[in-house]
C-alpha cells in the first residue's frame, strides 16, 4: 500500500456470521503490523438476525472511523443480499466487492433470486468477486459458521488486503476460541487456496 | 483481558472500554451501572474484572437506583462511576440535580444514540442536562480521549466535589482506536461517611445554589485552560469548531479539500471555554460549527459572536444535519460549500445520485429462532385477534410491533406501556393488553402497576419473563432473588396467572381466562431467552433437539405468521434448516401431524 494512502474496508453481514468478530481480526491485524486503525460497527436493534455494518480504516494517519460514501476501496459481505446494502459506500472508480454468492433470505417464506443482486453490484462497482462458499465449505464440513474465515482466506490470497499472512494468523489465535481455531485456520487456508487458483 | 493486561504499552480499545480502563487509572473502586446500548459494554467490561481487582460492581435495578448508589459511594469517598444510555438520565434526574447541591464526586457516563440505531423513543441530546443540572461535561471524539477524559473527570469530581458527566455518543462508544496504557492505581474496599449538617430547609437549599454558581466559575477556568478545549491556528480566516467524533470528521475533510482553516476542538463544553472561543472567532471572517445532536455549542459561539465579532458568517446546523448520526461526508459537503469546492460538491452528488431511486432492501432484525416472545405474541394473537389495543413497552419483545404480529399500537419509554395502557382503560371501555419484559418491569412497571391496582384499571398486563435483561446483551435483573409472583400478591393484584409460553394450550387457556374479567389481570409469562439458554448448552456441550418437517401439507403456510427464521419455504416445500433450529418444539404443537422431533 502507497505511504499515504488509507484503506477504507466495509464488511456487512448478518447477526450470527461473526461480522464484527471478523473486523476485530483484520483491525488487529492492521495494528500488529503497525498501521494506525480505526475501527467501528453498527449494531441493529436485536440480538440475530439483523444487518450488521462494520467499517475499518487503517493507514499512516487516520482520523475518521467511518468510511464515507463512495469511499470503500474494499467491501466484504458475508451474504448477497447484505451486499446491496453497502451500496452507499460503492465508487466505480475503486471498489471492489468480494462477497458470499448464497443468499440467506430475510424472508424465510420468500427466495430471493442473486439474478436480481449479481448485475446490479457488477454494474456499479468495479469489480464484484463472488466466494461460492457452500461449495467450498461443503467439502470439510457442514457448518455454515466460518464464512467469515472463508472469506477473510479469500481475500487473502487474492491479495485485497494489504496484510501479511502472518499478523492474521496471530490476531485469529487471539480472537477464535481454541476449540474452533484448528477448523477455522483450515477454512482460511482453503481460502487462500481457491482464491489463487480462480 | 486485553484492557487490564500489565504487558501491553498499548491496544485497540473500543470507546466504552477506554472509559472502563481510565476509570482504572483513576483508582476505580465503586460502580453501577443499569444496561443500555450504547453504553452497555461500559458496565458489562466492569464486570468481567471488578472482583479480579476488588472493586465493587452491580447492575442496580435502574438508572435513577445506580446514580443513587454511586452518589452515596462518592459521599463516602470512594471513586465512583455510574454508566448508562442517554434515556437513563431522564430517569436518574430527579436524584441527580439534588446530588450536585450536596457536593457528591462521582462520574457518569451517558451515551447518545444520534441515528438511533439503538434506540426507539427520542433522539435526544444529553448536553441539554449539563445546563440544566451545572455538571461538567466532557465529550470524548475517540477512544484515547475517552480514557484521558475519564481521568480528568475523576480529577475535576474530586477537587470541585460534584458530579462530573462525560457524554459519549454511539460511534465514540462503538469506535476502535489505539489507547496508551498507564498504571492501574488500586481500588479502595471501604470509604467513610463523614456526617454532615445538611438540613434540607429551603434556605440552605438556595445558599447551596449561590455556593454551586460560585464553584461553576472557578470550573470553568479549568475549561479555558484544560487540554481538552484547544485549537489549531493557521493563516485562514475560516475557522471551525467542533466536539466528539465530529472533530475527526473536519480534520478528514480539511486534510481532503486541501484548505487551511483553523480549528477548535471542544473537549469540555460545560462550562464554556468563553474566553478561549472569543480569541479563537475574534479575527475569522466564517466559522463552521459541527456537533451531534443539537446546536448547543453553536448556540453559545453566536451569543459570544454578538459581542466580540457581530460581522462573523455563522454556520452550523444550517448547512450540516439535524437529526441523524453526522456523516463524514456531510461535513465535507459543508465545507466544501463554504470554500466553494465545486468539483468535490459534483462529486458528492453524483454519488448520491446514483443510488437515487434504488430501493436499498436492508435485513431487519427478527425474533432469535425458538424465543419465547414469538410464542407468547403468537398465542395471543390466536385467542384474542387484532382489534384489542396493544400497549408495548422496551425490549426485545418491540419487534413484537413489526410484522407480522404487528401487536403494539404504542411504544413509549421503560415501564410507560402499563400507565399508557391505564390512561387508556380510564378514558375508553376498553381492556388493554400490555407487554412488558421482566427487566423492565423491575425497572420501572412496578409503580405504574401499584397505581393499576390502586385505581381499579381495567388491563391486562403480559410480564415476559424470560430471566434476563435480554436486548442489551443478556444482563441479570432483580429476578435473581424476587419472584414476580410474590410481588403480585405483595401488590394486591387478585387475579394472576403464571404459563409456560412454550405450551399452547396452557397459555391460551389463561389468555381467555384472564381477559375476560374486568379490572387489573396479570399473566406471568415464563420461558427462557432462547439464545441465553442455547449459549449455555453450547458452553456444556450438551446437543439440544432439532425439529424436522416430516409431512408436507398446505396448511402448514400458517406458519409464514409464526415466522421462526428456522422454518422456511423453498421451491415450493416446507423445511426446517437445521443449523438454525433451537428445538423449542413450540411448531411442532402447532402441527402435531406434519413436524416431529428429529432422533
Ligand atoms: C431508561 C432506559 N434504560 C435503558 C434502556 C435500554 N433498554 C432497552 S430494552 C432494555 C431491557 C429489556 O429487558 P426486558 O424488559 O427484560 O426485555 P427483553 O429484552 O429481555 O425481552 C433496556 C435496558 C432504555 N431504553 N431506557
Ligand atoms: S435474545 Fe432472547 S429474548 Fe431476545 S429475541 Fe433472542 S431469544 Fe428472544
Ligand atoms: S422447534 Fe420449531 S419453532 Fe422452535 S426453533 Fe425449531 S423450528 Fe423454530
Amino acid at each position: 500500500m502507497k505511504k499515504n494512502k488509507t484503506f477504507n474496508l466495509v464488511i456487512v453481514g448478518y447477526g450470527g456470521q461473526g461480522v464484527i468478530t471478523l473486523a476485530e481480526i483484520i483491525a488487529n491485524a492492521a495494528f500488529a503490523q503497525g498501521y494506525e486503525v480505526k475501527q467501528t460497527e453498527n449494531h441493529g436493534l436485536s440480538q440475530r438476525g439483523g444487518l450488521l455494518e462494520c467499517h475499518l480504516r487503517f493507514g499512516q494517519e487516520v482520523f475518521s472511523p467511518l468510511v464515507k460514501r463512495g469511499g470503500a476501496d474494499l467491501i466484504i459481505s458475508l451474504d448477497l443480499f447484505d451486499a446491496f446494502s453497502s451500496l452507499n459506500y460503492v465508487n466505480k472508480k475503486k471498489t471492489i466487492i468480494l462477497t458470499n454468492s448464497e443468499i440467506f433470505s430475510p424472508y424465510p417464506f420468500k427466495e430471493i433470486s442473486p439474478k436480481k443482486i449479481i448485475p446490479f453490484l457488477k454494474k456499479i462497482s468495479k469489480k464484484l468477486i463472488l466466494v461460492p462458499t457452500l461449495k467450498l465449505i461443503g467439502n470439510i464440513s457442514k457448518e455454515t459458521s466460518m464464512i467469515n474465515t472463508l472469506i477473510l482466506g479469500y481475500a487473502l490470497g487474492k491479495k485485497l488486503l494489504p496484510i501479511k499472512k502472518k499478523f492474521i494468523l496471530k490476531a485469529m489465535t487471539e480472537k477464535i476460541r481454541p476449540q474452533f481455531l484448528e477448523k477455522n485456520k483450515k477454512i482460511f487456508d482453503l481460502g487462500i487456496q481457491v482464491a489463487k487458483k480462480h | 483481558m486485553e484492557l487490564i493486561r500489565k504487558d501491553l504499552p498499548k491496544a485497540l480499545l473500543l470507546g466504552n472500554e477506554a472509559i472502563v480502563r481510565g476509570a482504572l487509572e483513576s483508582g476505580l473502586s465503586f460502580a453501577t451501572t443499569y444496561p443500555g446500548t450504547p453504553a452497555s459494554e461500559i458496565g458489562d467490561t466492569i464486570s468481567k474484572i471488578a472482583q479480579e481487582l476488588g472493586i465493587y460492581f452491580e447492575y442496580s435495578s435502574n438508572e435513577k437506583v445506580a446514580l443513587e448508589a454511586a452518589g452515596g459511594a462518592g459521599f463516602c469517598g470512594l471513586k465512583s462511576l455510574v454508566a448508562m444510555k442517554h434515556y437513563g438520565l431522564n430517569v436518574a434526574l430527579d436524584s441527580l440535580l439534588p446530588l450536585v447541591y450536596l457536593e457528591s464526586p462521582f462520574v457518569i457516563v451517558a451515551a447518545d444514540d444520534p441515528g438511533c440505531f439503538s434506540s426507539v423513543q427520542t433522539e435526544q441530546d444529553s448536553r441539554w442536562f449539563s445546563k440544566i443540572g451545572f455538571l461538567p461535561t466532557l465529550e470524548p471524539a475517540d477512544s484515547a480521549e475517552a480514557k484521558e477524559m475519564t481521568k480528568f473527570a475523576f480529577f475535576l469530581a474530586e477537587k470541585y466535589k460534584i458530579p462530573v458527566l462525560i457524554r459519549m455518543t454511539t460511534r465514540v462508544c462503538h469506535s476502535r482506536s489505539t489507547v496508551k496504557f498507564s498504571k492501574i492505581i488500586p481500588s479502595r474496599k471501604k470509604g467513610k461517611f463523614l456526617k454532615f449538617p445538611y438540613q434540607a430547609t429551603a434556605t440552605d437549599t438556595v445558599n447551596r445554589h449561590k455556593k454551586l454558581l460560585k464553584k461553576i466559575e472557578k470550573i470553568k477556568k479549568e475549561s479555558e485552560k484544560t487540554k481538552f478545549n484547544y485549537f489549531l491556528k493557521n493563516k485562514s480566516n475560516l475557522g471551525v469548531i467542533s466536539s466528539g467524533v465530529c472533530f475527526l470528521y473536519v480534520k478528514e475533510a480539511i486534510k481532503e479539500l486541501k484548505i487551511k482553516a483553523s480549528i477548535f476542538k471542544i473537549g469540555m463544553s460545560f462550562p464554556f471555554p468563553e474566553k478561549r472561543i472569543s480569541q479563537f472567532i475574534k479575527n475569522l471572517d466564517q466559522v463552521l460549527i459541527v456537533e451531534e445532536v443539537e446546536p448547543i455549542i453553536e448556540n453559545e459561539v453566536e451569543r459570544i459572536a454578538k459581542r466580540i465579532n457581530p460581522s462573523l458568517k455563522i454556520y452550523g446546523k444550517n448547512l450540516l444535519p439535524k437529526y441523524g448520526e453526522i456523516k463524514p461526508e456531510d461535513v465535507l459537503f459543508a465545507l466544501a460549500k463554504i470554500s466553494k469546492n465545486i468539483q468535490t460538491i459534483i462529486n458528492l452528488e453524483e454519488q448520491q445520485r446514483l443510488l437515487r431511486g434504488i430501493k436499498i432492501e436492508k435485513r431487519f432484525p427478527t425474533f432469535c429462532p425458538g424465543c419465547p416472545h414469538r410464542a407468547t405474541f403468537f398465542t395471543i394473537k390466536k385467542v384474542l385477534g387484532e382489534k384489542v389495543v396493544f400497549g408495548g413497552d422496551i425490549g426485545c419483545y418491540l419487534l413484537g410491533s413489526l410484522p407480522p404480529f404487528k401487536m403494539s399500537d404504542f411504544i413509549v419509554a421503560m415501564g410507560a406501556g402499563i400507565g399508557v395502557s391505564y390512561g387508556i382503560s380510564k378514558a375508553t371501555d376498553e381492556k388493554p393488553v400490555i407487554f412488558i419484559g421482566d427487566s423492565t418491569f423491575f425497572h420501572a412497571g412496578l409503580p405504574a402497576l401499584i397505581n393499576l391496582v390502586w385505581h381499579d384499571g381495567n388491563v391486562l398486563v403480559i410480564i415476559l419473563d424470560n430471566k434476563i435483561t435480554a436486548m442489551t446483551g443478556g444482563q441479570p435483573h432483580p429476578g435473581e432473588v424476587i419472584k414476580i409472583e410474590d410481588l403480585m400478591k405483595a401488590c394486591g393484584v387478585k387475579s394472576y396467572e403464571i404459563t409456560n409460553v412454550y405450551n399452547l394450550k396452557e397459555t391460551s387457556e389463561k389468555i381467555k381466562k384472564l381477559y375476560s374479567q374486568k379490572g387489573v389481570s396479570v399473566l406471568i409469562a415464563q420461558g427462557e431467552c432462547r439464545l441465553l439458554k442455547i449459549r449455555k448448552l453450547a458452553r456444556q456441550g450438551v446437543v439440544w433437539p432439532r425439529f424436522e418437517i416430516i409431512k408436507q401439507s398446505p396448511k402448514l403456510e400458517e406458519l409464514k405468521n409464526f415466522s421462526c427464521p428456522a422454518i422456511r419455504k423453498k421451491k415450493g416445500k416446507y423445511l426446517i434448516d437445521e443449523n438454525l433450529c433451537w428445538g423449542c418444539g413450540f411448531c411442532q404443537q402447532l402441527f402435531p401431524e406434519n413436524i416431529k422431533i428429529k432422533l
